[in-house]
């Protein structure tokens, strides 16, 4: 700090006054704060106080990581494979692009019933959801239903902004890469009969998102008319105001389109596809016995080594099955535990030596 | 245009906040500075103009206006002085501001112009003054000017005299007149307040190795994600798959620019690991808490009313990392508030009791003891014959001879010094010889230095009482009779002849030089009497401890006063090489001279100056004197303030004449100290011996020095002292060094020193100026540097470890992030979250860790000088402690990225209903947790525990959830993208997600307090050993929170009522009792602090 002279040296650097009142007011304030005695609470670690605390640790966390172990492990979950890279998958006609539309059809079993809501995901694989260019690829305005942003959508949404001169919407490589396959869940009752099984599409994305993030363009008239000077995303089959039949599915609140654009953390991931609904106590939703899943094949993973999957799982209050929690709780409380037993040995052996010895001056 | 992974905004922000910070600090700074030069510019001044006074403003004096001066004003600029008020021209001035010399200064005008004491006479002047150029030594000035009188030209010398500087004040003269020489940045107050060198903590020093390691770690990381983005990127299906296309641009822009923008944009993304405001904080932290060091009561000196002041808050740590301590003897380690003790007159010794003096030595006829009264000179007045029984013989012949060899002497302490006479009393009586009818209880001298005080002091209780100087006649009042003597000539004290003298006219028409001086220079130049006698007596007196000064005189002839009158007058008048010829003049003046008598003056060793030294030197700090003083006097206040010890083995490296014979001592001396290590080591060194051996021979020099546990260098030159101290500095340890000093003396070696610390003492104030930190009392370097010292490093260090570690944790997970989105420079976290980080989230609890920490109780680590090595060579910044913080960020931030990764990457529906999380909460969920485990673990590292702590520590927490909710909870118009709406309401949705969060934080903090467990317990700290003996704190955790400042506030009530509901609050909790402390450092603080404490524990 570079030294300054102001007036006030003048003050200080005066002769030493005599002690006066202007003395008497130089003499610091006698407060806790000033003097650095603020009332304080001073913890130490030492062995003996952080004793208790591990094998309260341990003695919390075991039981918790049992608990939620169980509950995990009560979820039933099921995963279908039907990217059909395998020669022998039915799927497997459907790798290369030449068949449109390719249906194909996967048997499976379930050797246990599902109780309660099942849920219905797909999954993909080495899909990179989470890539820059990609996440940043949309425009929040325009799927808010901004009139402006929607004929004059985000440059982020470049290189799929703009077709045949016409602004896309919704904008975007997210909204461009939506997933398009079909699937349909089929029980077999009787051997060749089957039913199909009631796949609930609503409910799937975040409430918040359907009702408030996502708005379909200001107007009174149909939705064609409001997406009208719009054109649809280059890979899109139909335009976004022919996603669903039902007006509070379509356009932007299309749940199928606002699950796809909420982009996954990682490049393998599950989005929810449908729900069933527990229909009953008395029966299981999904009872145990053979299932057929009919798909309409359309969307290409093979060309960067990715997988699809089709998932139906239960759900507990926690989530989905996943072990992981269980096992890290138990882990960390029995190593808690054994801690506080090594340290609790280690104080008694060690405390005379500890305590008696003296502050070498 | 290159993409940047963040907004310009998010990595700006944090760096505008920094700046901002500093910019208003730096600008209140300014402020407060640009005012008081506007005061000072702004300030109305009369200037002559044309024959008439002008009034302006002080920034529109040029060089070579005239300005008028009043009574108590201060100058606007550097004048010569043309005519004062008094017929003589002279006037006083005090130079307070300036030097800190609070004596009044004489200065005096050249008589051609002192008699133009109005307007137009001054008008009628034409005169031309030359002078050097500016230059920064307030007390050289060279210049003459050329006054043409009745076409005829005057040439007259000015010096130092006739300049009256800038920023002095005039005093006890109604007005003056004077023509401006220098003016605004030229005027040597502006010259000499260029900022000084920058000193720089060794925290400093290891914070910024660290910023450049960090600095390598960063842009490592960007080369391994650059080079490892490219790997993937040439496989196209990477690269560029079907749903995520480049555009045209992107695609056709050369490969060399995107590899530079992409290990650009890595830059970015991971730039924060670089704690851009760890500086701020630091800054912040240096500022707030070096206000401590001023409030602190322990440091306050109650006499004098001065509480310590801290010039320069950049050092405040380095007051912990202490291993030198060079101290100056003078005013330091005593008063400096001298007392005439002894003198030894015409060879015979005398003591003076009860302002008389009393003769000491072998008496010739000693048959009666109480009669061998020497008697004072009022006694002999008054009663002459009555003496008669007094050891020197009975005939008068003798007394009187007696009474003149007293007279001289004392008329020569009472003629030969510079002090003034305060005339408070007196203002206005501005003529006539008005001195003489003040009675001397009533007169106070000021002087410059405190010695020729206390000599003047003590010939007016003998009863040469000096009374004043007017025009150019001292006065003095002999046994009640006035004297006056005309004062031809002062010879200036200066520090290489190390004598002043003065020529005298006396009543008589006798012309005499008095000359007063350290021994060594005077002596030598004596040819008549008591030399031998004297010489003995100095050295008894020097080894008492007493200031010896010898005095001197030459009666000259009139003749040899031509001679010496024109020699002066060619020598002060010289423009070149001034300063040389005066010497050969004052040489040529002050020979043949015949020895008077010597006096001793007392200084008394200031309060605990032993405790001090000796607590100073448990905490394995080496202490050095370094002193002016001579050998024998500078080792008996050794010895008596315990820096030197009775046990000791005193080695001595004197007299040394040449190199070779120095080289041999030295090598002698090291020798001995090898032979005999058992015994602790003292060495004295000489200035001469000193300077020989710094010559050739320092690294021997040195090797004796570090052996030696106490080092005393006398007959030290300022600059010697200074080149001491850069000598340890440079020595292959590197230490840090202290200088403590009071005087102008000091200050080249405060400047020099690591710390440079000022005793606001007697001899002015420029060594407080200089110094980095102001003190009242050598005693209260102990507590400031065991106990604030102590603290500041101990703060810092954390501080700067802790930034260090937060920012590791906080870019680590963005680093992994990487590995799983194809090296797209995907940010983990949202762009707001980046930004606040460091400016919200984590910076309140650390700064107030910084301000409030008190690891152990400041009483144990006053009493306990040994927990100061816990600290030393800077141990808390190790390499190894800088590495252990870093492995515990970077697993830290590998729990957090693998603990989300695994509880959500497994893509599993983590909510209630199904739905499913993307890649902004699973970042939320990194951040919440990394902002907890960051904060707990410096709730972890703090060991006081003030509800200011528990507001900061737990506030950010909550303030991290209310403001995420928040931010989360609205659709931001003009914002490009919503991506965390809802986010952070759906992660706290999910009872996982709070599993998951007390997990990690839990094993995060797990590892560390093993770690400081096991570590506490098999290698503890001194300090930590003393932090379980002593500090018994009896207050709880829930009795913090609520025990506001005053203990009045209504939580406090709240928490006393909580306590006893839950029953709790017993009387003992009155906590640590202040007062139980060890006899030494009893000082009013316990008193004073028990009846705080009682009012504020719950």
């Amino acid at each position: 700090m570079a030294m300054s002279y102001n007036s006030k040296d003048e003050v200080d650097g005066g002769p030493p006054c005599a002690p006066g009142g202007a003395a008497k007011n130089r003499r610091p304030d006698n407060t806790a704060f000033k003097q650095q005695r603020l009332p304080a609470w001073q913890p130490i670690l030492t062995a003996g106080t952080v004793l208790p605390t591990f094998f309260i640790i341990g003695l919390i966390f075991i039981p918790i990581g049992i608990g939620i172990f169980v509950t995990s492990n009560n979820i039933r979950e099921i995963e279908i494979d039907y990217t059909g890279i395998d020669p022998s998958s039915p799927c497997n006609k459907c790798l290369s692009r030449n068949v449109t539309p390719c249906i194909c059809t996967i048997n499976f079993t379930l050797e246990q019933s599902f109780e309660g809501n099942v849920f219905m995901y797909y999954g993909l694989s080495n899909f990179y959801q989470n890539h820059r260019r990609y996440v940043k690829s949309r425009d929040d305005s325009q799927l808010n239903g901004d009139p402006t942003a929607l004929l004059n959508p985000s440059k982020e949404c470049e290189p799929y902004r703009r077709n045949e001169d016409k602004p896309i919407a919704p904008c975007g490589a997210i909204a461009n890469s939506m997933f398009n396959d079909t699937l349909e869940l089929f029980l077999v009752v009787n051997g060749s009969f089957s039913t199909a099984i009631p796949l609930k599409k609503k409910g799937i994305a975040w409430w918040t998102d359907k009702n408030v993030k996502f708005r379909n363009p200001p107007g009174e008239g149909p939705l064609q008319e409001r997406f009208k000077d719009t054109t649809k995303p280059v890979n899109w089959v139909k335009p976004v105001y022919l996603l669903d039949s039902d007006q509070d599915n379509n356009g932007f609140i299309n749940e199928d389109f606002i699950v796809w654009m909420r982009t996954a953390a990682l490049p393998t991931f599950r989005k929810l596809y449908r729900i069933i609904e527990r229909k009953s106590d008395l029966h299981p939703t999904l009872p145990a016995g053979d299932y057929f899943l009919n798909i309409q094949y359309n969307y290409p993973v093979h060309s960067f080594d990715g997988r699809k999957r089709m998932i139906l799982s239960t759900i507990s209050w926690m989530g989905g099955k996943n072990p992981f929690l269980g096992i890290a709780y138990i882990t960390t409380g029995s190593i808690s535990f054994l801690l506080g037993v090594v340290l609790l040995v280690i104080n008694h052996k060690y405390r005379n030596s500890s305590n008696t010895a003296d502050i070498t001056i | 245009m290159i993409d940047t992974p963040t907004s310009p905004i998010t990595s700006g922000l944090p760096l505008f906040f920094v700046i901002t910070v500093t910019a208003i600090k730096q600008g209140y700074e300014d402020w407060l500075r640009h005012n008081s030069d506007n005061e000072v510019n702004g300030a109305p001044v009369y200037v002559v103009r044309s024959g008439g006074l002008v009034k302006t403003r002080s920034k529109n004096i040029r060089v070579g206006d005239i300005v008028r001066i009043a009574k108590d004003e201060i100058f606007p600029a550097d004048l010569v002085l043309l005519s004062s008020g008094r017929p003589d021209g002279s006037c006083h001035i005090t130079t307070a501001s300036l030097d800190g010399e609070t004596n009044l200064k004489t200065h005096v005008a050249v008589p051609e112009t002192a008699v133009l004491q109005s307007l137009a006479n001054l008008d009628t002047l034409v005169a031309v003054i030359e002078c050097q150029q500016p230059e920064a030594d307030l007390y050289r000035f060279m210049g003459r000017m050329i006054i043409t009188q009745q076409m005829e030209e005057i040439v007259r010398p000015l010096g130092p005299e006739s300049l009256l500087l800038r920023g002095a004040r005039l005093k006890n003269t109604k007005e003056i007149f004077g023509v401006a020489v220098y003016t605004g940045m030229e005027t040597k107050m502006a010259l000499n307040y260029k900022s000084k060198s920058q000193k720089r903590s060794a925290v400093e020093k290891s914070m910024n190795t660290f910023l450049i390691i960090y600095l390598i770690i960063l842009i490592s990381e960007a080369i391994i994600s650059t080079i490892l983005k490219y790997t993937w990127q040439t496989e196209e299906k990477w690269d560029e798959p079907w749903y995520n296309q480049k555009t045209e641009h992107q695609r056709n822009s050369s490969k060399i620019l995107r590899f530079i923008s992409d290990f650009l944009a890595f830059l970015v993304l991971y730039n924060f690991i670089i704690p851009i405001s760890l500086y701020v904080t630091v800054e912040m932290q240096k500022f707030l808490g070096s206000f401590f060091i001023g409030w602190d009561l322990d440091l306050y000196h109650e006499e004098s009313g001065q509480k310590a002041q801290v010039n320069t808050s950049d050092l405040n740590e380095e007051l912990g990392q202490v291993e030198y301590v060079f101290t100056d003897k003078t005013g330091t380690l005593t008063e400096n508030e001298m007392q005439f003790r002894e003198c030894s007159i015409n060879g015979i010794k005398y003591q003076e009791i009860n302002g008389r003096l009393v003769s000491e030595g072998p008496t010739p006829d000693s048959s009666d003891g109480n009669l061998s009264y020497l008697s004072s000179f009022s006694h002999l007045n008054n009663l002459p014959h009555l003496t008669s029984s007094s050891s020197f013989g009975t005939s008068p012949e003798n007394e009187t001879e007696l009474i003149k060899e007293h007279d001289l002497f004392f008329k020569a302490v009472s003629l030969c010094h510079t002090v003034q006479i305060s005339n408070v009393q007196t203002d206005g009586i501005g003529d006539g010889p008005w001195q003489a009818s003040l009675a001397p209880s009533q007169l106070e001298y000021y002087a410059s230095s405190p010695d020729e005080k206390a000599l003047v002091e003590a010939a007016a209780r003998i009863g040469v009482v000096f009374i004043g100087n007017y025009e150019e006649t001292m006065e003095v009042k002999i046994l009640g009779k006035l004297e006056r003597y005309k004062l031809l000539h002062i010879l200036e004290f200066d520090s290489d002849r190390r004598r002043m003298s003065v020529i005298v006219q006396a009543p008589s028409g006798e012309k005499f030089l008095f000359a007063k001086g350290a021994e060594s220079s005077i002596l030598p130049t004596c040819i008549g009497g008591e030399i031998e006698k004297t010489r003995i007596h100095v050295d008894e007196f020097a080894l008492k401890g007493l200031r010896t000064l010898c005095m001197a005189y030459r009666q000259l002839t009139s003749k040899e006063y031509e001679v010496i009158n024109r020699r002066l007058f060619e020598a002060r008048t010289a423009l070149q090489h001034r300063e040389e010829k005066l010497a050969n003049a004052f040489q040529f003046i002050e020979k043949d001279l015949i020895l008077l008598g010597a006096t001793a003056v007392e200084d008394r060793l200031q309060d605990k100056v032993r405790e001090t030294i000796e607590a100073l030197r448990m905490a394995g700090i080496k202490v050095w004197v370094l002193t002016g003083d001579k050998r024998e006097t500078a080792v008996s206040v050794s010895l008596s303030c315990g820096h030197f010890h009775r046990t000791m083995n005193i080695l001595e490296l004197i007299n040394q004449k040449s190199d070779n014979e120095c080289a041999e001592q030295l090598r002698q001396l090291a020798r001995r100290i090898t032979e005999d290590h058992v015994i602790q080591h003292g060495l004295v060194v000489d200035g001469t011996s000193l300077s020989l051996a710094l010559r050739e021979h320092e690294k021997l020099f040195m090797d004796v020095c570090r052996n030696c546990s106490a080092v005393l260098c006398c007959r030290m030159a300022p600059l010697q002292k200074a080149k001491v101290i850069r000598l340890i500095k440079i020595s292959p340890e590197k230490p840090i060094t202290l200088a403590v000093g009071d005087g102008a003396n000091d200050v080249s070696m405060i400047q020099e020193a690591h710390v440079g610390i000022g005793i606001m003492g007697k001899e002015g104030r420029q060594a407080a100026r200089n110094s980095d930190y102001a003190i009242a009392r050598f005693k209260f370097l102990s507590k400031l540097l065991f106990v604030h010292g102590h603290f500041y490093y101990i703060r810092i260090a954390t501080l700067v470890q802790y930034f260090v570690f937060q920012n590791v944790c906080f870019i680590t997970p963005q680093f992994l992030y990487q590995f799983y989105c194809l090296f797209s420079q995907q940010t983990l976290y949202d762009s707001v979250y980046l930004t606040l980080y460091n400016i919200c989230f984590t910076s309140l609890p650390i700064l107030i860790y910084s301000l409030l920490e008190q690891h152990i109780n400041p009483h144990v680590l006053q009493n306990k000088p040994t927990l100061y090595r816990d600290i030393s060579k800077n141990r808390q910044l190790s390499m190894t402690n800088f590495l252990y913080w870093t492995i515990l960020g970077f697993s830290h931030a590998f729990i957090f990225f693998f603990g989300s990764y695994f509880l959500m990457g497994k893509d599993i529906s983590l909510l209630g209903n199904g739905q499913m999380f993307g890649n902004w909460t699973f970042g939320t969920l990194v951040f919440t947790v990394m902002l907890i485990t960051v904060t707990v673990k410096m709730a972890l590292e703090t060991h006081f525990w003030t509800w200011i702590n528990h507001f900061v520590t737990w506030g950010s927490i909550i303030f991290y959830f209310v403001f995420s909710l928040f931010y989360g909870g609205i659709l931001w118009p003009f914002s490009d993208s919503q991506n965390m709406y809802y986010v952070f309401f759906q992660l706290l949705a999910s009872g996982s997600v709070w599993f998951a969060i007390i997990l990690m934080v839990v094993i995060c903090l797990l590892l560390d307090i093993v770690k400081k467990v096991f570590d506490r317990h098999f290698h503890p700290t001194n300090t930590e050993k003393a932090q379980l003996t002593e500090t018994n704190s009896s207050i709880k955790c829930l009795d913090s929170m609520c025990c506001f400042s005053e203990g009045e506030t209504a939580c406090a009530s709240v928490g006393r009522m909580l306590e006893r509901v839950i029953g709790r609050c017993s009387p003992t909790h009155v906590s640590r009792l202040w007062s139980a402390s060890d006899p030494f450092y009893t000082n009013d603080r316990s008193i004073l602090t028990l009846s705080t404490m009682d009012s504020s524990t719950c």
